[in-house]
């Protein structure tokens, strides 16, 4: 009978500790996250965490966002997509959140985004699929760069290189997924083409039998897009292979552990990214110096590890937020994502943010870098 | 008369414990709790039917997520083809059991290990087709699946000015599901599941046709299953392959177990407690090791979960009582 | 295809083929010894890996191994002791149920010591770009300690079993446990060191590949998998079946490869298994007719 009894019981207790906190709830921002802190996307959703978590504390410490104080709601959704739709709806519903921040992955984020559209709840998400902006939902916004430019920026380098024929090895995440179909729109227009295009499962161990198929192709050079270990052990097989074609990877390579499992078959791999990770070679005057050197020393100096493009997003975020809090003037939803869509000229990690109507992702092409690997670092590709 | 009161009664205690639920969230104006309630009922129709499959027929399915993926999948897909929108969710059911026909006919043959493990490749093979397939969408799933219309302008959608309306849906469906169950067990077909679940041999040597009523089970608790998914995909507007995944069968089998093998109603009330509290994430990072660690003690210490474990205490105090 | 590639495919395969030999070995002896079937096998793969590579950084490589692959053993003796050996005549089922719960929770222990991030053993030799040249194929050098290791595991436990009295009195366990008894063989005993070897044998097979395949705390479930399809193939029955059922699936699996999308690789083994159970349960090797569950 006690089981039974046990909802009941959870519903009365719940029912006293809202009505205790509604207090404060009058003055103060509520900020909900979704990010898949634990499971297989953690090193997206573990930095994202920190991250929000470390800028809230600070802000809080220091007056709050326009002297609002923030409440922080964070969950972890470990990449389920069914718990981030119930997390979502717990947090408009229950919290009432003015805005959610995530979540990490693309399949999470699209099952949420009308959810939030319909709840008048704005979403910053930090996945990178384009269907998250397109069509444009009023609510909705997009952090990352999009997977089109990245393609657009590899392709534009193997155009330099004189490369015209190569191998595509996706992961089958949506990430990946996303990325093969970028690829895939983008060759024929750049004159580069596909010769082979296979997709492996992200907790794949051995990737020699697929290398071994592309090597058979002739090839020029490898792309792999996957932000999964699996790309460590794809750049070591194929120097075990002696397949020595240059070796493309995605945005999703933007984290130095990854540099770090590769060991010495990391060098030489040329990939696209935000800033961050080469802030420190960047020009005294960038317009993005300044944001960039503020969270990786921050962020490095708190947790005592490296600084991550993904990480990044959620810094983005909150970027976003207190600019748009600081121009409406007021709290109020409806003043705030109108005031969203109105940011010119925000520098932050992934970008500099220009927002509009139609643009919910604000960025260009110009918000990647060439980066490549020397010496196991990351530095800027120069050709 | 007593008799068959007491064999509904769970039925009854459900259904005044979900109108009281219903009534007290109402009423402190906490309704959210629903979303949650109402998805966990929906999972718990899996369970019920796993419920039937192993506690009666011991019969062990370690890929039963497989079928709430088929299901829901099925009807997100149908759903999306206009016309046939209007019948989505049976369809959706009529393939989950064609399905389960397909499966069951040359694993149920296997017996212990060796089902438990066509079982779980079943499960792995759905996960992986769905993953690997454009079509399916992918690892992103299907999204934006529009509403059910039912009966009297109901309908089961996730939109929160139906929020109770699709509780009622729900528990509704659970209840029904219950009773049904309820009355198999009670009949001759309960007589015979219990006899081959005794011993396959004996009960076939009486004349028990054990291989239809092991693929009949087989396939009505996939129906159960595929009846949650097709409804789920409704109310969450969306599904994703993570449906089909190892640890949501290995959850279903510890609801069932902790629920007593053969117990419907501590099935249904296992599955209803822990679904809701994992939906809710009270679990946090402990997700899975709660579920593990059910299990294991469980198993280890009450192999006829809860009840089983309550009534054993009962006959130990009242032996003690009688001795005394 | 020319020879080159094919001496390729057939080296990957084989190298994927120890691996789910080893677990099926696992399988086959716990079996053989006990009636119960380890869904834990593929954690003690993970758990040798993870814990050489802890020891590594305190010491040289070859006694990290070694210590890894001991305490490993006694992990898996422990796991025996501690849930299994006071249960009185469990049903099949429960023993399903309870190993698959002892799994979730060595990968849930495993998440929480170790955390998620990936690992791996350094190379045995060379680094992580060396690359031999055989016959027209290259391969890591890893590889080739992937197989040497295996082999020399394999001939290590036949003549074990064939020609020590301990391996002996293991074989007569599996054939004939109360005639076992009236030899003066302490069954206990025996289901012990079953569990213990199993461990060892995952454990030295997790850390022989580790540097290639990476060492993460989910792998054991899909190598569980894998390896239990092998080990059916070969019948649960003797050692080398159980190695020719591996390399037989990882070949297979392997060259799938050339002729599937990548996507559905996983789906060559499960298909293998399902097939196997749904036509022949007993294996390719034995003569024995099983498929229904021995009494544990």
């Amino acid at each position: 009978m006690s089981r039974k009894a046990f909802p009941l019981t959870c519903v009365i207790l719940a029912c006293v500790t809202l009505y205790a906190g509604t207090a404060w709830a009058a003055d103060t921002v509520k900020i909900g996250a979704i990010f898949s802190v634990t499971g297989p996307n953690a090193p997206l959703g573990g930095p994202e965490a920190k991250t929000l978590r470390m800028l809230v504390d600070d802000a809080n410490k220091n007056g709050g966002l326009s002297g609002h104080k923030i409440e922080l709601f964070l969950m972890d959704s470990q990449g389920d997509a069914d718990k981030a739709v119930s997390f979502a709806r717990k947090l408009i519903d229950e919290d009432q959140v003015l805005v959610i921040v995530g979540p990490s992955t693309s399949g999470e984020s699209l099952k949420i985004k009308s959810l939030c559209d319909e709840n008048e709840t704005i979403l910053l998400s930090c996945a990178s699929n384009a269907g998250i902006v397109n069509p444009v939902a009023k609510w909705v916004f997009k952090l990352p760069q999009m997977d089109a430019w990245a393609a657009q920026r590899i392709f534009d380098t193997m155009k330099k290189l004189g490369i015209s024929r190569i191998g595509v090895v996706t992961s089958n995440s949506g990430f990946g997924q996303g990325g093969k179909a970028a690829l895939n729109s983008l060759a024929a227009s750049n004159g580069i083409s596909i010769a082979i295009g296979e997709e492996y499962d992200k907790d794949a161990t051995d990737l020699t039998s697929v290398l071994n198929k592309i090597k058979a192709q002739n090839v020029q050079a490898v792309v792999n897009w996957s932000t999964e270990p699996a790309q460590a052990i794809l750049a070591k097989n194929m120097r075990q292979l002696g397949f020595d074609v240059p070796l493309f990877q995605s945005h999703g390579w933007g984290n130095i552990s990854y540099v770090q499992a590769a060991g010495k078959a990391a060098e030489g791999i040329i990939f696209p990214c935000g800033r961050l990770l080469v802030a420190d070679a960047l020009a005294a005057d960038h317009p993005q110096k300044k944001a960039l050197m503020a969270y990786k020393t921050e962020y490095e100096s708190t947790f005592k590890e490296d600084v991550s493009t993904f990480g990044g997003h959620a810094n983005d975020a909150f970027l976003i937020i207190s600019e748009a809090i600081r121009k409406a003037g007021s709290i109020d939803r409806a003043k705030i994502r109108d005031a969203i869509e109105s940011i010119h000229g925000l520098a932050a990690t992934a970008g500099i943010f220009n927002f509009s109507p139609t643009d919910h992702n604000g960025l260009t092409s110009d918000a990647f870098e060439m980066l490549t690997v020397k010496n196991g670092q990351f530095v800027i590709y120069q050709k | 008369m007593r008799a068959i009161l007491r064999r509904y009664l769970p039925a009854l205690v459900l259904v005044i414990l979900v109108v009281a639920v219903q009534i007290t969230l109402s009423a402190t104006r906490q309704e959210f709790y629903m979303t949650q309630l109402t998805m966990a009922a929906y999972y718990t129709m899996v369970a019920l039917g796993l419920c039937l499959l192993m506690g009666y027929a011991g019969q062990v399915s370690l890929g039963h997520a497989g079928f709430f993926a088929i299901g829901g999948y099925s009807s997100a897909l149908i759903a999306g083809l206009g016309a046939a929108a209007a019948v989505s969710i049976p369809a959706a059911v009529l393939v989950t059991a064609a399905a389960a026909l397909l499966v069951g006919i040359p694993v149920l043959r296997l017996r212990g290990h060796y089902l438990a493990m066509a079982t779980l490749a079943f499960g792995i093979i759905v996960l992986r087709v769905l993953q690997g397939t454009p079509f399916f969408g992918g690892a992103d799933g299907l999204s934006n699946v529009g509403a059910y219309p039912l009966f009297a302008g109901l309908a089961i959608s996730g939109r929160r000015a139906l929020r109770v309306q699709n509780y009622y849906i729900a528990w509704s469906l659970v209840t029904i599901g219950l009773l049904l169950a309820i009355n198999l067990v009670s009949s001759r077909v309960g007589r015979a599941l219990r006899a081959i679940n005794g011993n396959e041999d004996a009960a076939s040597a009486m004349g028990v046709n054990v291989a239809r009523y092991k693929l009949a089970t087989f396939v009505l608790s996939a129906i159960y299953a595929g009846v949650g998914g097709a409804c789920l995909v409704h109310f969450s507007a969306g599904i994703g392959p993570g449906e089909a995944a190892v640890m949501k069968s290995v959850r279903y089998v510890a609801l069932v177990a902790a629920g007593g093998m053969g117990s419907l109603s501590g099935t249904l009330a296992v599955s209803a407690a822990l679904t809701f509290l994992s939906l809710r994430g009270v679990f946090g990072l402990y997700d899975d090791a709660v579920f593990g660690g059910i299990l294991l003690v469980i198993m280890l210490f009450a192999p006829h979960g809860l009840p089983g474990m309550l009534a054993g205490v009962r006959a130990r105090r009242s032996a003690r009582r009688s001795a005394s | 295809m020319e020879g080159g590639l094919i001496l390729q495919y057939l080296l990957a395969g084989i190298a994927t083929g120890s691996v789910y030999a080893a677990v099926a070995l696992g399988f086959t002896i716990i079996y053989n010894a006990t009636g119960i079937i380890n869904f834990a096998q593929g954690e003690f793969l993970m758990l040798g890996g993870m814990i050489a590579i802890s020891l590594a950084r305190l010491m040289p490589l070859a006694p990290a191994i070694l210590i890894a692959v001991v305490a490993t053993g006694l992990v898996g003796v422990l796991l025996q002791l501690v849930f299994l050996s006071w249960l009185k005549n469990p049903a099949v089922l429960r023993l399903i149920i309870i190993t698959i719960a002892l799994s979730i929770l060595l990968r849930e222990a495993a998440l929480h010591i170790w955390d998620e991030k990936v690992r791996a053993l350094p190379f045995f030799s060379g680094d992580e770009t060396s690359s031999l040249a055989l016959f027209g194929a290259r391969v890591s050098p890893q590889v080739l300690w992937v197989l040497g290791i295996s082999a020399v595991m394999v001939a290590g436990l036949t003549v074990f079993f064939r020609s020590t009295m301990l391996g002996k009195a293991m074989r007569a366990c599996a054939s004939n446990p109360t005639a076992a008894r009236l030899c003066g063989i302490r069954a206990s005993t025996i289901v012990s060191l079953s569990f213990f070897l199993a461990a060892a044998i995952g454990a030295l097979a997790g850390c022989a590949v580790s540097p290639l395949t990476q060492t993460q705390y989910d792998m054991g479930s899909s190598l569980a998998v894998k390896g239990f399809t092998c080990a059916v193939l070969g019948g649960l029955g003797s050692v080398p079946a159980a190695v020719a059922a591996g390399l037989v699936v990882g070949i297979l699996e392997t060259a799938s490869v050339s002729i599937l999308p990548l996507a559905y690789k996983d789906v060559v083994a499960l298909g293998i298994l399902l097939v196997i159970l749904s036509v022949r349960p007993q294996g390719l090797f034995t003569l024995r007719r099983t498929g229904w569950a021995r009494r544990a």
